[in-house]
C-alpha cells in the first residue's frame, strides 16, 4: 500500500513541479524577520477573500437574480434556509471587514514605502484589485434590492451621465433600461459572480507572483537581499513557511474574533455594515430622504460631493483613485520607511489620515453647507498630499540608514506598558456592592487620562519632527 | 491616532440612528427571552395589524417553534381562522383596494423593526392624536400627515397635541390624553410595547439564537488564538 501511494506521488511530481513551487513561495521564500502587526493584513486579505468566495457561493444557490424575488429571497435565506443567515452576516461583514483589511493593507505600504523602486508593479496590481473590490462591492450591494440598494445604484451609475457627449448613451448602456430595473440587476448580478472574481482572482496571483520575485518590503524599508551568508541567503531573512505561516495564523484567530463578534452581536453595525433603509424593499417611486453610500465609498463620495460642478466632481473622484496608481513616481524620497523619513512626510501622512477619515465621515452625512466647506478642505488635503509629494519629500531631511533590520520592541514587549497605561487612568477602590460583598472596581481617573493625553500629545510632536 | 479618530466616529455614527426626524422617541423596552410579552404581541398583531399589514416573511409554525408554543394552541390562539401552521402571515386585503381606501399599500411589516428601530415603532404607534380636516381625523407626531389611521384609538382613547411656539415654528411639546379608552395608560404602553417587541422578534427570528451561539463561537476562537499563539512561540525560539 505504502510502495503504491509512493508510486503514486512519483508518477505526479514527475509530471507538476509542485514541490519547486512550494519551496519558491513557502519553504524557501525568505522573508525580512522585523514584520510587524502591519504585515498580517495581507494574508488576511486573502483569507475574507476565500470567506467571500465560499459564502457567495452558498448564497447564489438561494439567491434569485429577479426584480420581483431577489429582496424575498435574501429573506427566505435569512429565515427558512438552514444556517442562510450565518452565510449572509459572512458575507455582508466580509464586504466591510474586505475593506478594512484592504485600507489598512494600502497604509502599511504608505508607512513604509512598500510601493517605492523595485515595487512599483505589485503596488499597481494592487491597485487594480482595489478598483475591482470597489467594483464588485458596488454590484453586490444591488443585488439584495432594498431602497438603499436601488438608490445608491441610481446615483453612482447617473454619474455616468455627467460625461459630455455620451454621457446619457453611456449610462443608458450601463443600466440597460432608462431606471435601475430587471435588466441591471441581471447584469450587476452576472458580473458580480463570475465576471469580476474571476479578474480579482488573476490580479491577486499576479500580485503575489510580483511580491515574491522583488522580495517583500520590511519595516525599515531596507533591502535584505544586501547581506547574503554563503548560502546566498538573507542573513535577516527567515523562511515564509514555517515562521510566517505560524504567524499568520495567530492574526487569523484575532481577526476572527473581531469578525465573529460583528456577525453574532453586530451585524448591522449600527447600519455601517448594513443599512437600516435597505431593510425596505426597492421603490422606483419613492426616493429616501438621504442617500449614503456603503462606509467604504464615503470618502469618494464625500469628494464628489465636494466638488461643485457635477462633471468636475466625477473627474475628482475617479482622480482620486487615479492619483493612487501614481504614488510611486510621486514619491522622491530615497528612503522607503517612515522611520528614516523628514518630519514633512509625517506631517503630510497625518494630514491625509484625518483628511481621508475626515471625508469617510462626511460621506455618511446630509451635505449642509458647513459640511460641504469642511469636505472641501479635506478634499484639498487629500490631494495636496498627493501632488505636492515630488517637492516635500525631495526637500525632506531624512535620517541616516541602518545596514541590518533594527530590533523593535514586539507586542508582548510592550504588555508591561499596557498594564501601566490602565492603571494611570484608572482609579482603583475597594466598594460594597448590592449584595454586600466587598468588590474592586475600576473608575477613570480624570488626572492620570490627562496626564497621559499630554504625554502623548508631545510624543506625537517629538515623532513629527 | 488612526485608531482614535476611527473609534470616535463609531461612536458618532451610534448616536445617529435612522429616520428620527428631530422628535424625541420614547424608549421601548425590549426584551426577547420574554415570550409571553411576544405571544401577547403576536395575538396584538394578528387583531389589529394584520387586517391590512402582512408580515410574509414570518411563519406561524416558526413563532410557535421559537415562543416554544404548541402548533395547535398557535392556530387557536394567535392565527386567524383558516390559517395553516406552515402559512406566512398574510393579510386579507389586497393591494388594489388598500390603494383605492389609503392611497397607498401598508407596507409588509417584517422587517419594519430593522429600517425603523423599535423606539421609532413605539413612539409612533402611541404618537396620534386628533387633528380636524385629516381624511382619518388624526395626525402623527413622529410621521407627520400619515395615511394610516389609529387603529388602537378604542383602547388608547383620543389625544391632543400641546403645541408650542419655539423661534417661530410650531413644535408639538406633549400629547395629552382627551378621552381615556379601554385601557389606562400604562396598559397601553404594555400592549404597544409587547406588539413592538414582537415586531422586532419578526424582524430577525434567529437573533436571540445568533447571540447565545456567539459565546461558544468566540470562547472557541480564544482557545483558537491561545494554541496558535503557542506554536507560533514554539516556532520563533531560533529567531534571533
Amino acid at each position: 500500500m505504502k510502495q503504491r501511494l509512493n508510486n503514486c506521488s512519483d508518477w505526479f511530481l514527475e509530471r507538476f513541479p509542485l514541490s519547486d513551487l512550494w519551496n519558491e513561495h513557502m519553504a524557501h521564500y525568505y522573508a525580512p524577520k522585523n514584520f510587524n502587526i502591519w504585515y498580517f493584513f495581507g494574508s488576511l486579505a486573502l483569507l475574507v477573500l476565500v470567506n467571500q468566495f465560499i459564502t457567495g457561493i452558498l448564497l447564489t444557490m438561494n439567491y434569485k437574480p429577479d426584480a420581483e424575488l431577489a429582496f424575498d429571497s435574501v429573506e427566505y435565506i435569512m429565515r427558512d434556509v438552514d444556517w442562510g443567515w450565518l452565510v449572509r452576516y459572512m458575507h455582508s461583514t466580509g464586504a466591510s471587514a474586505f475593506f478594512i483589511v484592504v485600507y489598512l493593507h494600502m497604509f502599511r505600504g504608505l508607512l513604509y514605502g512598500s510601493f517605492k523602486q523595485p515595487r512599483e508593479l505589485i503596488w499597481i496590481f494592487g491597485m487594480l484589485i482595489f478598483v475591482c473590490l470597489m467594483a464588485e462591492a458596488f454590484m453586490g450591494y444591488l443585488l439584495p434590492w432594498g431602497q438603499m440598494s436601488y438608490w445608491g445604484a441610481q446615483v453612482i451609475i447617473s454619474l455616468f451621465s455627467a460625461i459630455p457627449v455620451i454621457g446619457d448613451e453611456l449610462s443608458l448602456w450601463v443600466r440597460g433600461d432608462y431606471v435601475v430595473s430587471d435588466a441591471t440587476l441581471n447584469r450587476f448580478f452576472a458580473f458580480h459572480v463570475i465576471a469580476v472574481p474571476l479578474v480579482l482572482l488573476i490580479l491577486v496571483f499576479l500580485h503575489i507572483v510580483a511580491l515574491h520575485e522583488v522580495g517583500s518590503n520590511n519595516p525599515d524599508g531596507i533591502e535584505i537581499k544586501e547581506n547574503v551568508n554563503w548560502q546566498g541567503r538573507p542573513l535577516d531573512g527567515i523562511a515564509f513557511h514555517p515562521y510566517y505561516t505560524v504567524k499568520d495564523i495567530v492574526g487569523v484567530g484575532v481577526f476572527m474574533f473581531f469578525f465573529a463578534t460583528v456577525i453574532f452581536y453586530m451585524p448591522e453595525m449600527g447600519g455601517f455594515f448594513l443599512e437600516h433603509a435597505n431593510f425596505i424593499p426597492a421603490d422606483p417611486l419613492k426616493t429616501p430622504e438621504h442617500i449614503a453610500p456603503v462606509w467604504y465609498f464615503t470618502p469618494f463620495y464625500a469628494i464628489l460631493r465636494a466638488v461643485p460642478d457635477k462633471f468636475a466632481g466625477v473627474i475628482a473622484m475617479g482622480g482620486a483613485i487615479v492619483v493612487l496608481f501614481m504614488l510611486p513616481w510621486l514619491d522622491r524620497s530615497p528612503v522607503r520607511s517612515i522611520r528614516y523619513r523628514g518630519g514633512m512626510f509625517k506631517k503630510a501622512l497625518l494630514l491625509f489620515v484625518i483628511a481621508f477619515i475626515g471625508l469617510g465621515y462626511l460621506g455618511t452625512q446630509p451635505a449642509t453647507p458647513a459640511a460641504t466647506t469642511v469636505a472641501r478642505i479635506f478634499t484639498a488635503v487629500y490631494f495636496g498630499f498627493f501632488l505636492l509629494m515630488p517637492l516635500y519629500t525631495r526637500w525632506e531631511k531624512t535620517k541616516p540608514l541602518p545596514e541590518r533590520l533594527t530590533d523593535q520592541p514586539t507586542i508582548e514587549d510592550r504588555i508591561p506598558g499596557l498594564i501601566a497605561l490602565v492603571n494611570e487612568v484608572t482609579d482603583v477602590r475597594q466598594a460594597t456592592d448590592a449584595t454586600g460583598a466587598t468588590v474592586t472596581q475600576r473608575r477613570p481617573n480624570p488626572a492620570g487620562i490627562k496626564a497621559v493625553l499630554f504625554r502623548f500629545a508631545k510624543n506625537l510632536k517629538e515623532s513629527l519632527d | 491616532m488612526k485608531r482614535i479618530l476611527s473609534t470616535l466616529l463609531f461612536l458618532l455614527s451610534f448616536s445617529a440612528n435612522a429616520s428620527s426626524g428631530g422628535v424625541k422617541l420614547e424608549e421601548a423596552d425590549i426584551d426577547l427571552t420574554d415570550t409571553v410579552s411576544l405571544e401577547r404581541g403576536a395575538k396584538h398583531y394578528v387583531t389589529y395589524c394584520l387586517g391590512c399589514h402582512s408580515a410574509k416573511h414570518i411563519r406561524y409554525k416558526r413563532i410557535a417553534l421559537d415562543l416554544h408554543l404548541d402548533e395547535a394552541e398557535i392556530l387557536k390562539n394567535v392565527a386567524p381562522l383558516g390559517a395553516g401552521i406552515y402559512d406566512q402571515m398574510h393579510s386579507a386585503m389586497n393591494g388594489h383596494d388598500a390603494e383605492k381606501w389609503f392611497g397607498t399599500t401598508p407596507p409588509d411589516l417584517s422587517l419594519i423593526a430593522r429600517s425603523r428601530g423599535a423606539d421609532w415603532l413605539y413612539s409612533y404607534l402611541k404618537g396620534f392624536y386628533t387633528e380636524k380636516g385629516k381624511p382619518t381625523g388624526v395626525n402623527n407626531a413622529v410621521f407627520k400627515d400619515v395615511a394610516m389611521p389609529n387603529v388602537l384609538w378604542q383602547l388608547q382613547g383620543t389625544q391632543v397635541a400641546v403645541v408650542k411656539n419655539i423661534d417661530g415654528q410650531d413644535v408639538i411639546a406633549e400629547l395629552k390624553l382627551e378621552q381615556p379608552g379601554q385601557l389606562s395608560p400604562k396598559e397601553f404602553d404594555k400592549m404597544v410595547n409587547d406588539l413592538v417587541n414582537f415586531l422586532v422578534y419578526v424582524g430577525e427570528p434567529v437573533q436571540l439564537e445568533r447571540q447565545q451561539m456567539g459565546k461558544y463561537a468566540l470562547f472557541f476562537i480564544l482557545m483558537f488564538i491561545v494554541l496558535a499563539y503557542l506554536l507560533k512561540k514554539e516556532y520563533w525560539k531560533d529567531v534571533h
